[in-house]
């Protein structure tokens, strides 16, 4: 075994802890993606460019001479009202059709978008500067930018203040109620239009956050939104709507398989590794229902 | 009745098309205008380079008109370019690049901004014999092909930062390095890598990480904690604006000690203003400087070009617009030379260049690549908060001392 990481361990505590870090924040989209997934039934081609959107509201507060990271606070209200209005404009018409139409709509929004971030903050490459400074650990041999440790745990944060308001609040009870069966909730009296407006807009709002703390983690540019929604999308398929500890599981267990490819496998074959990881368990699960479907008849 | 109505519109039809094809034939020269055609990525990812490229364009179209224009058979004419939006779509570039010449009757065409639309227009120009003179497409793979109608004013990819390497050596006594490298999938920062193997290969150097970037990545956290691991000598790294930003972010953050990094697209990324000191110490590869000290009579020298585009347009030139006003030196220089609009007479003009701009002397060698110009080395140097990039290398034009090593985070305020 000639590989670097098995012959220096602190690698592998390295490894491990920017996976996971990055991971905590990749959940939070995810779970974003989950629940207008579950509750809507449309796949967000857009949510990707959402989070970038997000970002740069971030990133305009940071030029304006306000520390980026109140972006975490601005962005998601800037952003709920985006998602809000969207579903009003687009999402509303699509969102009893089938699943392929509302993957069309929102890869138009998805271009609209972009287009629209071009011509605005321009097509260069951004950062916003948080200045959290670094921590070492283990005798400096694992360092962890602060500004990371910062995104996992505002991530936590809200995670866990949404699971509290998704299930102590009316409004969280009528999107469950929603998501369980739309028709016996208008039935019983829910505004699923206001239910689904709502939803949306939690979501776009969500993107936000996570788009504001990409902005002093990562970088922005108008185009770089896809890699996120494909992300999402891949952590969703492996825990399942609706069950935010699987989502934020799933979203750790990729950044640390995505981190650990790249030792092991290479770092062009990191993404390409998720992939793999991703067919290998759709097949896993179509094997699994099969049996089920024997055993059945 | 009918059959001789309809034989007529036939007739007329005939008759427009004919006009308008030999309209279009001579459009390459209308009137006193010299017509030039060029796609260009005024939307897109690539918006912000496509305009820097089409204001180098614009700023030299106006000197050179401004200055007598271009001696033709006795005659003076000027230039004038047709632009069109390639959404910075390779695809999209193609058919453009096929409508300029088709459609409007362009005989003579400007490159697009990159590597690969340059890639994706130059097989269109090939077929129907077209000279391009192109300024932003630096991949070794566009003068490998054989192409007899391209040329380009700048260094290919693979020179960017080969003398990078050497520089490590140098100050390593003349003894071999270990080099770190990372970069990105694509086919510019591809080329970049070739050529440090290269130089590696050269100077007995060894490569001790070679990671490649997948597009999609915004994260290089693994690449430096092995850089980390096993403290080579240099880190290389390429990978466009968003590498370069990502890099230093991240280097600064993880604390990564490295004697000397090298990098591409640093006066893109406007690292220095971005990341500020952060950035300090960073070689940077660039096609041009302003300090350079070549010269023309149309652009003085860079200082001056330097001021006059400020003037114009607000901002520093980037070395994107500086390439792109010299292309049109050049093809003001074949035309002259020519003294014809034979597109063969043009093109056999062009290969023949032996020029100085003040962009850099340029001839183009085999492949069409410019043989006579030397990629420079830049360094950020901070002064207080303010940053800026200073030559270090080749010393011919160095106007400040390569500084090294860079000295350890721990040391540095």
């Amino acid at each position: 075994m000639d590989f670097l990481i098995f012959k220096a361990p602190m690698l592998m505590v390295q490894a491990s802890l920017d996976g996971i870090l990055l991971g905590i924040l990749f959940a939070l989209i995810a779970y974003g993606m989950a629940l207008q997934w579950g509750v809507m039934n449309i796949i967000n081609i857009a949510q990707g460019d959402l989070v970038i959107l997000g970002g740069y509201i971030a990133y305009t507060m940071y030029l304006a001479g306000i520390h980026p990271a109140w972006g975490v606070i601005v962005s998601p209200i800037i952003m709920y009202f985006v998602g809000w209005a969207l579903y009003k404009l687009v999402i509303n018409k699509v969102v009893d059709r089938d699943l392929f139409i509302s993957i069309l709509a929102t890869f138009g929004i998805a271009i609209v978008f972009q287009q629209l971030m071009n011509f605005i903050f321009g097509a260069d490459v951004v950062v916003a500067q948080s200045e959290y400074g670094t921590t070492m650990l283990f005798d400096n041999s694992v360092t962890l930018p602060n500004s990371k440790i910062f995104s996992a745990f505002i991530s936590l944060v809200y995670a866990i203040a949404l699971v509290v308001y998704m299930k102590k609040s009316r409004l969280g009870r009528a999107i469950r109620a929603t998501a369980q069966n739309a028709r016996a909730a208008k039935i019983l009296g829910v505004d699923t239009e206001k239910v689904y407006a709502a939803t949306f807009g939690i979501n776009a709002a969500l993107c936000g956050i996570a788009g504001a703390l990409i902005s002093i983690t990562l970088t922005l540019h108008p185009y770089v939104g896809l890699p996120y929604t494909v992300r999402s999308f891949m952590i969703v398929i492996v825990a399942g709507l609706g069950n935010l500890p699987a989502v934020a599981i799933s979203g750790m267990g990729l950044g640390l398989f995505e981190e650990f490819a790249d030792y092991i496998l290479g770092t062009e074959f990191r993404i390409g590794a998720v992939f793999m990881l991703l067919v290998f368990i759709l097949v896993y699960r179509r094997f699994k229902l099969s049996k089920k479907r024997e055993y059945l008849k | 009745m009918n059959k001789i109505a309809k034989l007529f519109i036939t007739l007329i039809s005939a008759i427009t098309l004919t006009i308008a094809t030999i309209s279009s034939s001579f459009a390459k020269v209308e009137g006193e205008y010299i017509v030039l055609g060029s796609a260009i990525s005024l939307t897109g990812k690539y918006s912000s380079n496509g305009v820097h490229t089409q204001n180098g364009y614009n700023m030299a179209v106006d000197r050179i008109n401004s200055m007598g224009g271009v001696k033709v058979g006795g005659k003076s004419y000027k230039f004038e370019i047709i632009y069109y939006d390639d959404e910075s779509n390779p695809k999209r570039a193609a058919q453009l690049a096929e409508r300029l010449i088709k459609q409007d009757g362009v005989h003579y065409m400007l490159g697009p901004y990159s590597s690969g639309l340059t890639k994706a227009i130059a097989p269109v120009t090939e077929k129907y014999k077209i000279p391009m003179v192109e300024a932003n497409g630096a991949s070794r793979s566009l003068f490998t092909k054989g192409y007899k109608y391209l040329f380009a004013v700048l260094s290919p990819a693979n020179q960017y930062l080969e003398v990078a390497i050497d520089l490590a050596v140098e100050k390593n006594g003349g003894k071999p390095v270990k080099i770190a490298q990372a970069f990105e999938q694509d086919a510019f920062s591809q080329d970049v890598r070739l050529g440090i193997l290269d130089a590696a290969k050269r100077t007995g150097s060894t490569i001790i990480i070679d990671d490649k970037l997948p597009k999609e990545l915004n994260d290089m956290a693994a690449t430096l904690a092995k850089v980390k691991a096993t403290k080579p000598d240099v880190l290389v790294v390429s990978g466009h604006t968003k590498g370069a930003l990502t890099a230093i972010r991240q280097i600064s953050e993880m604390k990564v000690d490295v004697p000397m990094l090298a990098m591409t697209h640093c006066d893109a990324a406007k690292l220095s203003k971005q990341h500020g000191k952060k950035s300090e110490y960073a070689l940077c590869a660039s096609q041009w400087h302003k300090n350079l000290s070549y010269k023309d009579k149309f652009f003085g020298g860079g200082k001056k070009y330097d001021k006059d585009f400020k003037k114009e347009f607000g901002y520093a030139p980037p070395y994107q617009s500086a390439e792109s006003s010299a292309a049109l030196l050049v093809f003001k220089d074949a035309f002259e030379r020519a003294n014809s609009f034979d597109r063969d007479k043009v093109r056999d003009a062009l290969k023949a260049t032996d020029m100085q701009t003040f962009y850099g002397n340029i001839k183009f060698g085999p492949g069409g690549q410019n043989v006579a110009k030397p990629m420079i080395l830049f360094q950020v140097r901070c002064k207080g908060d303010t940053c800026e990039n200073k030559v270090v290398a080749p010393t011919k034009w160095a106007s400040d001392k390569f500084f090294h090593p860079i000295p350890k985070w721990s040391e540095r305020g």
